[in-house]
């Protein structure tokens, strides 16, 4: 089904979304979208809602199995805490993006803003995966503490942009990050280490890649052509010191 | 002249949560003012009527040659001592109130009146140009800072040629309709809708700030509000709006009207880079940093912030170094658009040809073609 979103606040287009949800919809198409915040927010069917235009803050916060796709850009925070289920974003996207994020996917085509990744989280078979196929800014994967971050620098706006900021990883204490073509090692935090992959790592990597590849009809191939590296916390614990020596 | 500045460090800062967007048109097309309104209006929930306003630049062709004075009055007296204060001190070629419209949304509004001025050759005038090497617009400044502080109940809410600043208590679309901004043409618009969490929106405290042509709009908040306040303080500007914003206003005045600094350098000393990245650049971009740093140490504005800046030259964004507060930036043809969502600028160019999200504490800085304004 459509939903025309012209001129909607968004309390009235989620309140149809959500009706359109209960009422049994597989397909959802939104267009003209422009800015309405919460968009998919703690959906909890496996219902597909195609964005045409640029949907809002919080796009997919709470989100427990639905699949947003986005034709356009998209802004900050998407993804919050979400459980399940996948966003794919055609073009770029904001800050803080998978914040607290313990499950599904995130699938940006080009560039992210700040904090990507902040403090996600895995809890045994529920991994949350993120992967930004251009470039992103300060902040990259803040505080992680479990789930995978991929960053491919393949697809920007921004070429003449370094690949990642400062202060990658800051307070990583979990998780993996996985960056093709390597990492500037002097804008990485103290907490973290760069480390080559295991043949598991591999195997792991390009079951996540494939998928991406998948979603934006990218060659694989031309993904896996060059090496990537893999960025892991140096402690589960990287303040337990910072105000007094705890004992081991 | 010389005057003893009363303290005024007692003021409570606030804290906000807003929205802000922009454009300049470098050529100088002018746009209506329903342009800008839609775009802020698309950020309705990012304030909570407790403020919103709007600046304007190239609206008073026909008296660009003057300062446009806008000025709000709490009340007769305020009325009766600034406009004799302004008789004293200014040749006033037009004045008039400025055009308002009732509309239930605004409830109990002060006064507006605008004023198109230059400064009369009295006495006072004569020595602080003759003796004091003051420009036009360090007498301006004064002025405005003297009306502000020493005036109850009257505030200049701008003083720049070609432009005017319209703010006030409520949401930046019930002000725009208030001050009739549909009926005014610009080559730069700002607008701002506010989200005051720590004082009570009143509406000196709405943005923009300004001073002169500059124009200020700015969402977050500076923490370092109070080592501003005082170095600001030591050259004359004191600060009366009760609310953050204001310093950034001045800083740059005094930082590029009168240090001399380029936008760029101003920038720099506003967001400048940590120690450790300053410590790791190539050896002539270290030195300078780290002179500005030092130089103006207490210029630097600590705290989250997205601002822009106008002024006549042009319109420049900026965001605090770790970006904690969020700007996206958008071309088209010989536009620029700046804002807190690019959504907002969607609403008013949806097909722009470049749109990105800058870096903390990396100016986005687009001038006006020379000759044009």
């Amino acid at each position: 089904m459509k939903i025309d979103a012209q001129g909607l606040y968004y309390r009235d287009l989620n309140q149809k979304i959500r009706e359109a949800v209960a009422e049994g919809a597989t397909e959802i198409v939104l267009d003209n979208v422009n800015g309405q915040y919460f968009i998919g927010d703690g959906i909890n069917k496996p219902v597909t809602i195609t964005v045409n235009g640029v949907p809002g803050n919080d796009l997919a916060a709470f989100m427990n199995g639905a699949t947003i796709i986005v034709n356009e850009n998209a802004q900050d925070n998407i993804g919050n805490t979400m459980n399940a289920g996948k966003v794919i974003v055609h073009g770029h996207a904001g800050d803080v993006l998978g914040y607290g994020m313990r499950g599904g996917r995130v699938h940006i085509r080009k560039d992210v803003g700040y904090r990507v990744g902040i403090h996600m989280k895995s809890y045994e078979s529920n991994k949350p995966v993120l992967i930004a196929g251009g470039k992103a800014g300060d902040f990259f994967g803040e505080y992680m503490a479990g789930g995978v971050l991929i960053l491919l620098d393949m697809f920007s706006d921004e070429p003449e942009k370094p690949k990642h900021g400062f202060r990658f990883g800051t307070g990583m204490h979990g998780g993996t990050i996985f960056v093709r073509g390597g990492v500037d090692e002097r804008k990485l935090s103290q907490e973290v280490g760069v480390f080559e992959l295991t043949d598991e790592d591999r195997q792991e990597l390009e079951g996540y890649l494939r998928e991406y590849c998948n979603d934006f009809d990218i060659d694989y191939a031309g993904v896996a052509k060059e090496e990537f590296v893999k960025i892991l916390p140096r402690s589960s614990r990287p303040y337990g010191n910072l105000y007094c020596p705890m004992p081991r | 002249m010389t005057r003893t500045l009363k303290p005024t460090h007692y003021f409570q800062k606030d804290i906000s949560n807003c929205g802000l967007t922009g454009f300049i048109s470098t050529a100088g097309n002018l746009v209506e003012g329903s342009v800008i309104i839609k775009s802020i209006a698309l950020m309705h929930d990012r304030g909570n009527g407790l403020g919103g306003g709007f600046a304007a630049y190239g609206i008073y062709p026909e008296y660009k040659e003057f300062y446009a004075f806008h000025l709000m009055y709490e009340n007769g007296m305020a009325l009766q001592l600034t406009e004799e204060y302004l008789e004293r001190h200014f040749y006033i070629e037009h004045y008039e109130d400025i055009p308002t419209r009732r509309t239930p949304a605004i409830a109990n509004p002060p006064a507006f009146k605008r004023y198109f001025v230059k400064p009369l050759q009295t006495a006072e005038y004569k020595e602080a140009v003759e003796f004091q090497n003051m420009t036009d617009e360090d007498v301006i400044v004064r002025h405005v800072m003297l009306i502000n502080n020493e005036i109850e109940g009257s505030f200049v809410v701008s003083s720049g040629k070609n432009m005017g600043a319209f703010k006030g208590v409520g949401y930046p679309e019930e002000i725009a309709d208030f001050f009739r901004l549909e009926e005014y043409q610009g080559y730069i618009w700002t607008a701002h809708n506010r989200f005051p969490t720590n004082t009570p929106g009143w509406w000196g405290g709405a943005h923009p700030f300004t001073l002169l042509d500059w124009s200020i709009v700015h969402n977050g908040e500076i923490s370092s509000y109070g080592i501003n306040k005082r170095y600001l303080e030591m050259y004359g500007y004191l600060c009366t709006m009760l609310t953050d914003t204001e310093v950034v206003a001045y800083t740059l005045d005094l930082l590029i009207r009168k240090h001399g600094l380029t936008p760029e350098l101003a920038s720099l000393a506003m967001a400048s880079p940590f120690w450790d990245i300053i410590d790791a650049l190539p050896e002539d971009e270290r030195q300078l940093l780290t002179a500005i740093r030092q130089c103006y140490g207490s210029a630097l504005l600590n705290g989250p912030f997205a601002i822009l800046f106008a002024s006549n030259e042009g319109l420049i964004g900026l965001n605090d170094r770790v970006k904690l507060r969020p700007l996206v930036c958008a071309t088209k043809d010989d536009f620029v658009y700046m804002a807190s969502e690019e959504a907002a600028i969607r609403e008013i160019c949806p097909k722009p040809d470049k749109v990105w999200a800058p870096r903390g504490g990396e100016p986005v800085i687009a001038k006006m073609n020379p000759g044009v304004a």
